[in-house]
Order: structure tokens, then sequence, then C-alpha cells
């Protein structure tokens, strides 16, 4: 009866899970997908608590498993409370990264056990253990670099080195799991190190742009490993969570790196972090460019018919969101259309500005994705670009040299005018160079995004 | 050779490469037309269900002797983490999601 109560109880979770993930991918049922996942995932962590039996034995020590479940409760729901919509993405590659070490300790636990394991088992506590390391490792990179704690490192012959490791992975789980050298406990620990190097090294070169790939990428791996603990407990929601995940997820960052315009190959080589400054926009055209005051800007707006704001990271930086919702109402009212143009990739992640422009409560119809923005661009008066740089680069169409050259960028320079807002002349995340700054049809307004905004709400104010 | 041939005789295996098999089609199948607005819920979203993995963590706790104490550690360690990870991924995806709907009624 109960045995049969946890298998309903697990079918249940598995369920949720699909139905979770379908209502995820669409707008108006996300939420509510959301939700019904994590009401399953409830169920199956409470029908194991209770409900799970082997060989005849109940789990104890419910002290310590609701001790830990308080404490990651609490711990997680604050910090995922209290990030800030900038930082969002460092999270989710923060908590991938504890699934990841939550797999890795499972595999621990088990190969310490006494009783002899067959060789079927062993493969699975391997595997889950080496993927599990591998993505608590990226997982702790990519965080790293993404709040810019870690810079940006190729090491030379980087690709070389991390083929040798992963040959190396390979032959140690060969030799642990075939039980060639029963004597060296060793080699398994071996595993542990090996892969722990690779997830670091394995992240390392790659660009800070394209880390959102990245997290997508360690999160398919994660689910993989979720997947070799199904094997390892005859667990079905664990095998239908996980390998879910790792499909969907491998599928979701092959439509990220679709969005860029690259293949999952080119992010992975690392060509952006490859290339430092200057090595993709030589510096030919540099020196002029133009600075506009507040006040020419102010102008420049009030008297337009059409403005399109194109925000990047450099606005979700200052969280200048909600300043930028109010000198678009400014603008209203003073008789100007005002839209924004969204690029997929604009800010750290997909989607990234959409919900920081939302949190301001900026209403849905004024954000238009690329395309329609680009067709918009030929009737507009002003383009006012707050803190986004590569996707406004013009070498993405010209300069076949570029690393993001195929890039789909926004045309901004269909439009009559536009306004930079940058803190200073430094290439974008990608390390590259604009043109467009130094561009005849380009102004630059420096200054941090929230303050320049503020200004010109001011100046707004007073024509 | 041998274990090749029981991933086939063993129905309890069998069953679960048929799991995996009909999983991996199916979440290539529900998510194969996303907008790219929602790649980074979504992503967030598939990150908190492969929390699941907290379920194994749960009975290696379970299951550990009282005196292993090295079992006890790792398997605390193991379900704070996966908790953190199911929690937290939850919670940041409802908290991006929540700017959507609320968009969507003005």
């Amino acid at each position: 009866m109960e045995s049969a109560l946890l298998q309903l109880s697990y079918l249940i979770g598995s369920v949720t899970f699909i139905m979770g993930l379908k209502m995820l991918s669409h707008p108006d049922t996300a939420r509510k997908g959301n939700l019904i996942a994590a009401a399953g995932m409830i169920i199956a962590i409470f029908a194991t608590i209770f409900l799970y039996e082997h060989g005849g034995q109940r789990l104890h020590n419910y002290i310590w498993i609701f001790a830990a479940l308080a404490i990651g409760t609490v711990v997680g729901t604050m910090a995922a409370k209290k990030v800030q919509m900038t930082a969002m993405p460092e999270m989710v590659s923060l908590f991938n990264g504890m699934g990841g070490a939550c797999a890795m300790l499972i595999s621990l636990v088990e190969y310490n056990k006494p009783e002899v394991k067959e060789t079927g088992t062993m493969l699975v506590i391997a595997l889950g253990m080496l993927i599990g390391t591998v993505s608590f490792a990226g997982s702790v990179i990519a965080w790293g670099k993404l709040n810019g704690r870690i810079k940006d490192k190729t090491i030379p012959g980087g690709q070389a080195i991390n083929f040798i490791i992963f040959a190396g992975l390979i032959t140690l789980v060969v030799l642990v799991v075939g039980g060639f050298f029963p004597a060296m406990p060793g080699l398994f620990y071996g595993i542990l190190a090996l892969a722990a190097l690779y997830g670091v090294l394995f992240v390392m070169p790659i660009g800070g742009a394209d880390m959102p790939v990245v997290i997508s990428l360690l999160n398919s791996f994660t689910g993989v490993a979720a997947a070799f603990g199904g094997f390892l407990y005859n667990n079905p929601v664990m095998l239908t969570g996980g390998i879910l995940v790792g499909s969907a997820g491998t599928i979701l960052t092959i439509l990220m790196c679709k969005a860029m315009n690259r293949s999952l190959k080119n992010v992975l080589i690392g060509s952006f972090g490859g290339q430092k400054a200057g090595a993709g926009g030589p510096a030919k055209e540099q020196g002029n460019f133009k600075e506009i005051s507040l006040n020419d800007s102010a102008v420049l707006m009030a008297y337009a018919q059409k403005v399109v704001i194109i925000p990047g990271y450099g606005l979700a930086v200052a969280q200048a969101q909600h300043v930028c919702h109010e000198l678009e109402k400014v603008l209203e009212e003073k008789g100007v259309q005002v839209t924004y143009g969204i690029h997929p990739v604009a800010g750290r992640m997909p989607g990234h500005m959409n919900v920081l422009l939302a949190e301001a409560d900026v209403p849905y119809e004024k954000l238009l994705e690329m395309e329609e923005a680009n067709e918009q661009m030929s009737t507009t008066n002003v383009v006012l670009i707050l803190g986004a740089n590569d996707v406004v680069n013009p070498a993405a169409k010209e300069d076949p040299s570029s690393p993001i050259y195929g890039m789909p960028i926004l045309e901004v320079e269909k439009a009559d005018h536009v306004i930079v807002n940058k803190r200073s002349m430094k290439p974008g995340y990608a390390g590259i160079e604009n043109e467009l700054f130094f561009r005849p049809k380009t102004s630059m307004l420096f200054g941090d995004a929230k303050k320049a905004l503020q200004s010109l709400v001011t100046e707004l104010k007073q024509l | 050779m041998d274990t090749i041939i029981s991933l086939f005789t063993d129905p309890a295996t069998y069953r679960l490469i048929t799991i995996v098999i009909l999983s991996i089609f199916l979440g290539i199948e529900v998510i194969s037309r996303v907008p790219s607005v929602l790649h980074t819920p979504l992503m967030s979203g598939a990150n908190a269900i492969h929390g699941v993995v907290i379920i194994g963590a749960i009975i290696v706790m379970g299951q550990a002797p009282d005196n292993d104490y090295l079992a006890l550690t790792l398997g605390f360690l193991a379900v704070i983490l996966g908790t953190l990870n199911v929690v937290g991924g939850f919670v940041v995806t409802d908290r991006m999601l929540e700017m959507f709907s609320k968009k969507k009624k003005k």
C-alpha cells in the first residue's frame, strides 16, 4: 500500500515537471507552470521522507533531514528574494552549482558504503560524481565571472589541456568502474579532483557575454547528474526530472546560441574571451567622437516625434529602470512617441531587459522586439542608447573579422540622431571597440545612466 | 558483454532506459518553440526542476548509520544544497515571472 502510494507520488511528480516545463514556455501560463512543478517537487520530497523503504527498512535520521531542509529553505528563500534583478543570472548559476554539488556528495557517500557494488552501480556512481562536480565547479566560475570577481583568462594551449584532462577522466572512470586496481581507492578521488579542474578550465576561457549559454549548458549537465541518481535508486521521478532538464536544457542552449546567431562550438571555444580589446575592432577609426550636453539632449528629444530607447546592461547596473520609465512619461506628455527596442540578448541573459523594464511598470506594448524596432528605425528621430554596446555595434554587420560578426543588431544608424549614454569610452562586455561611437550621427552623453536620466527628466520638465 | 545484455533482459533496467529515451524526446518537444523573452525564466525553472536530485540526498541521509559520521555529514550537506537548489530555483523563477504577469494586467 505504502509503496504504491510512493510510486503514485513519483508519477504525479513526473507529470507536474512535464506540465511545468510545457507551461513555462508560454508567457501566459509560465508562472502557473512554475508553481505546478514546485508543488510536484514538494509531493515527491515528502513522499520520499515518509514512504521510502529499502530492504524493508524505513528512512531514519528525521531530525537531521528536517534540520537540513529548514536551513536550505530559509537560506534559499532569503537569497532568492533579496537578490537584485541585475544579479539574477549569477543567482541561477549558483543554485545550479548547488544541485551539482548535491549530486557529487550523494556519489561520495554511496561510494563509501561498505557493501560490494556491481559494475553498473559503480558506473552510475562515478559518472554522477563526474558530471555533478564539473557542473558545480563550472557554475561557481560562471558566477564569479558574472559578478566580476573572476576575469576572462585564456590559458595558452587551453584546448589541448582540456582534452588531456577529459581523456584522463575517461581513463580513470574505466579503471575505477572496471575494478582493475581495487587496492587503490584513491583513483576514485582522482575523478573528483580532475572533474573539478575540468569544470574550472572549461568555463575559464569563455567570454563573460556568453555566460548565459554556459549556465544553460551546465544546467543540463546537472540534470543528467540528477538522472544518474535516478538509476542509482531506481527512482523514476529523479530520472524523468533529470533527463527532461538535460534534454530541454540542451535545446535551450542551442536556441540561445541561435538568438545570437552563433554556433555552440564557437561559444565553447571562447572566441570572445580569446580576443581582447583591439583584436576585433582595429584602431583604425578611433579618435573623434562628439559629446553632447544634457540640455542639448533634452531639447533634441523634446522636439522629436519618435524616440526609441535601447536599454542594455548599463541600465541594469545603474538600477535606472524607474527613472527611465519617468523619462518616457515626461516625453509622452510632450507629445513624443516613445518605444523601447529590445535586443534578444541585451543585458546578461535573454529576456533580462524585459524583466527589468516590467519591474518599472513599463507597458508591455512599448517593448519592441528587435525586428519590429528595426522596421521603425528609419522613421525615428532620436535613438537613446542606455548602457548597451555590443547589440548596436555595426561591426556585427560590416566587419567579417569581428568576433561578433553575424550577430543580428539593432540598426540604430537608420535614425536621424543617436545619443549614447555610457560611463566611459571603455569597450563593452565582448571586449571589442564600437565604431558607432565615432560615427557622424552619434553623440556621446557620458555619465551613470541613473544620474543622466534624472538630469534629463529635470531638464525636460523645465523646457 | 553480460552487462550490456542485462540492460535488455533485466526488466527494472529496461524500464529505466525506456523512461530515459522517452524523456529525452519529451524534453526536446516541450520547449522547442519558446519565445526568447522566456529563455531566462525557463532556464531558471529547469534549474529548479533538476533540484529533484534532493531525493537522492534525502535517501542517503535517511539510510546513514548512526555512527557513520562521514555519511551523516555529507548527507546533511547534500540535503541542504539540494534544498537550496529547489527552493531558491523556484522562488527566483517566480520572482522573474511575477514581473511578466504584472505588465500583462496593465
